[in-house]
């Protein structure tokens, strides 16, 4: 096997293990009804760590993805209870709004030679200075449309319902994949997480690349917000405070490598699985408390770095006997 | 004089100045048709301003250029590369983590329906490398071949995205003998296809192998172009310098007074890296050691210097058995190593030059027992003046300096620690001439002086002009010492090719 | 010496400039804002209350200077400051003296350096990840010793760390001055800067010299972890009480960020702990300006991050390339001198 599915295996590996574990412990947990919840609970997450993997990949990193996500929330419950045009209208208008934000900080990281960390860094003090400013209260969001929307489901077998966010996640995985690996700019995203330098000479972009990485990274999290709008049914501006971490996390867990070039956007829906399932399995415990789960998670995460380190160190006597 | 339509390229009366210098002054450059031309000069020469001036890399200030009789402007290096103009650096320019196809054709996969087709562009790139008898897994990452299949994929990359011109600039300097026998091939075959190519490399052997013809600069001006076969090495050498110094690198070798013998390894090696090998070394003595690349010679120096500690043997001082299974172990008892790769291991660039001069003394006494500001100063100036190292002053970041001035600086750094025992590895590999003897001299006062010192070195002469014995690598293994009058140049290539063909049978 | 002195001005030039102009334009929208008063043998005023609310992010900012001078970067800080604001809770409420309570404190906070650091150094992981781990789970293991309550106490002693004061200073502003000069001194005098500034530059390079880089990396992860148990202590100790959730949150960013505004590069190398100080102080002065000088507060973050973006793009290289080039016409006005090259 190709050492570059070493890690993603590993993931896939991991996730089928302790389900089992989780199975074996508590049997109710192999159910669609479980599987569905999963999905559902975790789509805001899942959308954003896609648009997470695409920057990480190409060596960058976004800090504003959760800021961005409660703007997005906050913006649509101001515009809908406000005025009176369509939810769609205000989706479309909102992307716009998140992925120019993106492409704008994409061309700063990009012309200004600064890092990716410190802009981002700004761009989650604006994002959330800007749903602060719209409104610092938690709005309820009580459109209509909003209702339908939340009635539409896929049953199946078993009680479990695939609702239209968790529907809707796998859909942006399913584009991502296809993005990163069929695609001129997916191969261009990982040629910048190889050397932006080499690249550059090679003929990719990257000033466009890097800006359309951003712009896409902007978007997914405008996505995110409203599917987490979607989700919660209001718009709060210190909501979704650390999503940008729990996607990095996921990312990593994933199987990708955070110094960029090597991952795969499949491997964070696994990651994100896995989080999930952590969240999940301590839910159906009872007794556990919640910070049990930011520490597995931690414990996991230094394990996938460790298997991360033990990989690259086997990889490189074989480099330099061939 | 040839007519425009001989040549594929020229270049006529290109100026390019940097702020205070001027670096290329109205030089004329012609490239043929099926010609491999080698451009040669030390380091400041202005080599690869030209070479970036023909590239789009820089923007000239002056001349132009032809390409084809027609007169072109490229932009930057993908605008050249559209144009014709290929170029194949020494760390290959391809990215590791993509797979050798998508480093074929970055940028122009071929697509069906808007996605990438894959399978397509699979083989389409299978097909263009079988061309350079390459027969490869082209999904495979990159990064799992040798630099020497990449070396090929690149310019297989350069020659079919470009397909008029192509630049090599010294494609040979990590590559072993078989690696660049295949290159050469590969030169050849390009040339009879009728494309122009540019050869750039410090190792003179090449030049003279596979170069049609010779052009050469100095300090920005141009010296001159030459048959290859009309122009012999001492001739050429004279127009890349400019003063006669071939005869004191080439100097006859000096017979030493037989020191005490002080250090002696016994069984020493490390797994994986350089198989147990038993090494003497006496006071005022220099053993070279020769090799071909990746033979185990910087793996000798890392573990002599225990940068990677060894796992087997022992090494004694004096008759002591001592530790050296660090490199602070080994500067504890007077060891210092300037490796191989100056940027990466050598110098700490954006620190100043006193500062670098400074470092090793200074983490010898520990971070509680500072050097003052006046005694760091003193160093420094000291050594600047005794290596005659060109800086402007002794704060100017070491990044900054030449090559030969940084590995002086470097040595500086060791001699400020009154070492015992030095270890060299390459240190006069791509540095200009004159630094070059300046070195050379140097390693020979250090020997008179009494140091015991290990020098690998791949040019050979260099080897035979100071070294009292010779150790021959091969494999990773110790496979032969050469002292006396059997160090010649002829005795250490037979020593090496003797070795290779023990391996061959 | 006049010349060491004045190249540590010229260093510190630029974000002296910026406190400066951001203090004149608080005092213009807010005429008090320079006003100092001595009530009972304490000077109070805004000023003082931007050094003493600045002091976690200037604690932070100490440790995190030496940090990426290696070449790294301790995302950690923040739950540190949490994990150690719960221990020191958690045992002064089980009856600990306050010197043990300290004590062990501060210790929690050099294990947790002492974890990065192995990550880092030993196990040569990449700093942004291996400082990752603990901020992710380290607000869990803060949670996991309050046990998710906001553990409050009322030792006197404590509670004087965070609002007591000495010399007439916030006691605060006390401990970050005397700790910051303390480090700054031991970085300075000692040959530690220099092997430090080495080892972020060219870390092989360095310990193929003889510098002891692992040992060098994991005292620059023990000196943040030790900065951020201090900074923890004074967080609990000012709202008497372990908040796990809360307390430093984000802070280890405003860390950077201060690091940043003083001019110390990601990159790792050239480092100057008072350049951070002052940078942290900027940050908070930014703060505090925008509450006092009547601004909604919803708009903090806004202009926040608007006056950061402009410190940070006036040190952009490229921006700093494109200004040299604007300026070069005036240069090209002296012909001589262009051709006398």
């Amino acid at each position: 096997m190709k050492q570059k599915y070493l890690p993603l295996t590993a993931t896939i590996l991991i996730f089928l293990l302790s389900y089992a574990l989780c199975v074996a412990q508590y049997p109710n947990m192999l159910s669609t009804r479980v599987i569905g919840n999963l999905l559902t609970d975790n789509a805001f997450l899942g959308i954003a760590a896609v648009g997470m993997t695409f920057v990480i990949l190409s060596g960058g990193i976004d800090l504003s993805v959760g800021a961005v996500i409660a703007f997005t929330g906050v913006f649509l419950a101001v515009v809908l209870e406000q005025t009176s045009i369509h939810p769609l209208a205000a989706f479309a208008l909102v992307l716009a709004i998140t992925t120019l934000f993106g492409a704008l900080m994409g061309a700063i990281i990009h012309h200004l030679e600064m890092p990716a960390f410190i802009v981002t860094l700004a761009g989650m003090f604006l994002a959330r200075g800007m749903a602060f400013v719209l409104s610092i209260d938690s709005i309820p969001i009580k459109h209509p449309f909003y209702a339908t929307l939340k009635s539409f489901y896929f049953k199946l077998p078993g009680g479990g319902r695939i609702t239209l966010i968790g529907g809707l996640m796998l859909l942006v995985f399913a584009v991502g994949i296809l993005i990163a690996h069929r695609t001129r700019f997916g191969t261009n995203v990982y040629a910048l997480g190889g050397g932006t330098a080499t690249a550059k000479l090679m003929g990719v972009p990257v000033a466009s690349t890097t800006v359309r990485i951003y712009a896409l990274s902007g978007l997914l999290a405008g996505l995110s917000g409203i599917v987490f709008s979607l989700y919660t049914s209001a718009g709060y501006s210190l909501a979704a405070v650390g999503v940008e971490l729990d996607a990095i996390t996921a990312v990593v867990i994933g199987g990708t490598l955070l110094t960029g070039g090597s991952g795969f956007v499949a491997g964070t829906l696994v990651g994100i699985f896995i989080q999930g399932l952590i969240q999940t399995y301590i839910t159906f415990d009872g007794t556990l408390s919640s910070w049990w789960t930011k520490i597995l998670i931690g414990l996991l995460l230094f394990a996938f770095i460790l298997l991360q380190k033990g990989i690259i160190r086997l990889s490189r006597p074989e480099r330099q006997h061939a | 004089m040839q007519t425009s339509n001989d040549n594929i390229l020229s270049a006529v009366r290109i100026e390019k100045g940097f702020p205070g210098t001027k670096a290329l002054d109205k030089v004329d450059f012609h490239l043929r048709r099926g010609e491999v031309h080698a451009l040669l000069g030390e380091n400041g020469a202005g080599k690869s301003t030209l070479i970036k001036c023909l590239t789009g890399a820089y923007r000239r200030d002056g001349g132009s250029i032809l390409l084809d009789g027609e007169e072109i402007d490229p932009r930057d290096t993908f605008d050249a590369q559209r144009l014709g103009i290929g170029t194949v650096y020494q760390e290959v320019n391809l990215l590791p983590n993509l797979s050798v196809a998508e480093n074929l054709f970055l940028g122009r996969q071929p697509r069906r329906f808007g996605m990438v087709d894959t399978r397509t562009m699979n083989l389409k790139a299978r097909e263009l490398l079988a061309e350079y008898e390459l027969d490869l897994d082209v999904t495979r990452d990159l990064a799992s071949y040798s630099v020497a299949i990449q070396q090929v994929v690149a310019i297989a990359r350069a020659v079919h995205l470009s397909g008029k011109v192509l630049i090599l600039d010294e494609p040979t300097a990590s590559l072993d003998a078989h690696e660049v026998a295949m290159l050469f091939r590969i030169v050849r075959r390009l040339k009879a296809r009728g494309l122009g190519i540019i050869f750039i490399t410090h190792f003179l052997e090449q030049v003279y192998e596979i170069s049609d013809r010779i052009t050469v600069l100095r300090n920005g001006h141009l010296v001159g172009t030459r048959e290859t076969s009309e122009l012999n090495r001492r001739d050429l050498i004279a127009m890349m310098i400019g003063r006669e110094l071939a005869a004191e690198i080439h100097a006859a070798r000096i017979e030493t007074a037989e020191g005490r013998m002080r250090y002696r390894f016994r069984n020493y090696g490390r797994r994986g890296r350089i198989n147990p090998f038993d090494l003497d070394v006496r006071a005022g003595e220099v053993v070279g050691i020769a090799g071909l690349l990746g033979s185990g010679r910087t793996e000798t120096a890392e573990v002599l210097f225990g940068a990677h500690r060894a796992d087997s043997g022992t090494a004694e001082i004096d008759g002591q058995t001592v530790d050296l299974s660090s490199p602070r172990a080994a500067i504890r008892h007077k060891f210092g190593f300037c490796p191989e790769d100056r940027k990466t291991a050598g110098i700490v660039g954006d620190l100043s030059v006193r500062e670098n001069i400074v470092l090793a003394l200074q983490a010898r006494r520990g971070w509680t027992r500072p050097l003052s500001r006046a005694e760091q100063n003193r160093l420094a100036d000291q050594y600047i003046r005794a290596l005659d190292i060109r800086t402007a002053d002794r704060e100017k970041p070491i990044k900054l300096l030449s090559g030969g001035n940084q590995q002086k600086a470097i040595l500086a750094r060791w001699l400020a620690t009154e070492p015992e025992f030095l270890i060299l590895d390459e240190p006069t590999r791509g540095i200009d001439v004159g630094a070059h003897a300046e070195i050379v001299r140097l390693i020979e006062s250090l020997r008179e002086k009494g140091l015991s010192l290990i020098v690998i070195s791949s040019e050979i002469e260099e080897l035979v002009a100071y070294s009292s014995r010779v150790v021959v690598l091969r494999d990773r293994s110790h496979v032969a010492e050469l002292g006396g009058d059997r160090i010649s140049a002829h005795q250490i290539v037979e020593a090496i090719a003797a070795a290779n063909e023990r391996e061959a049978s | 010496m006049t010349s060491t002195v004045r190249t540590y001005l010229g260093r510190l030039l630029p974000q002296l400039i910026a406190l400066a102009i951001i203090i004149a334009a608080i005092s213009i929208i807010f005429p008090g804002f320079l006003n100092l008063q001595i009530q009972n043998g304490r000077l109070y005023g805004s000023l003082i209350d931007i050094l003493n609310r600045g002091a976690p992010v200037v604690l932070l900012a100490i440790g995190m200077t030496v940090v990426i001078a290696t070449k790294g970067i301790d995302l950690s800080v923040g739950a540190v400051m949490a994990i150690c604001g719960a221990v020191s809770a958690s045992l002064i409420t089980s009856g600990h003296s306050l010197a043990e309570t300290l004590l062990v404190t501060l210790a929690v906070g050099v294990l947790c350096g002492v974890w990065n650091g192995i990550l880092v150094a030993v196990l040569d992981i990449q700093p942004i990840i291996a400082t990752l781990v603990l901020m992710v789970a380290g607000r869990g293991i803060a949670q996991l010793i309050t046990e998710g309550a906001i553990l409050t106490f009322n030792d006197p002693g404590l509670i004087f760390i965070g609002s007591g004061s000495f010399l007439g200073l916030p006691m605060p502003v006390v401990i970050w001055l005397v700790f910051g000069i303390l480090v700054a001194l031991v970085v300075r005098q000692t040959a530690l800067g220099m092997l430090v500034e080495a080892v972020g530059v060219n870390r092989e390079a360095s310990t193929l010299s003889g510098v002891f880089t692992p040992v060098l990396l994991i005292a620059a992860y023990v000196l943040s972890g030790l900065c951020a148990a201090i900074a923890g202590v004074i967080a609990a100790a000012d709202i008497k009480g372990a908040d796990a959730n809360n307390a430093g949150l984000w802070l280890e960013l405003d860390a950077i960020l201060a690091v940043v505004v003083g001019g110390t590069s990601l990159l790792g190398g050239r480092f100057s702990i008072a350049a951070s100080v002052l940078g942290a102080i900027i940050i908070q002065a930014i703060n505090t300006g925008i509450l006092l000088s009547g601004f909604p507060p919803e708009f903090n973050l806004i202009i926040k991050a608007a006056i950061i973006v402009f410190i940070l793009v006036l040190q952009s290289p490229r921006f700093r390339a494109v200004f040299t080039f604007v300026s070069m016409p005036r240069a090209a006005g002296r012909p001589t001198e262009r051709e006398a090259k």
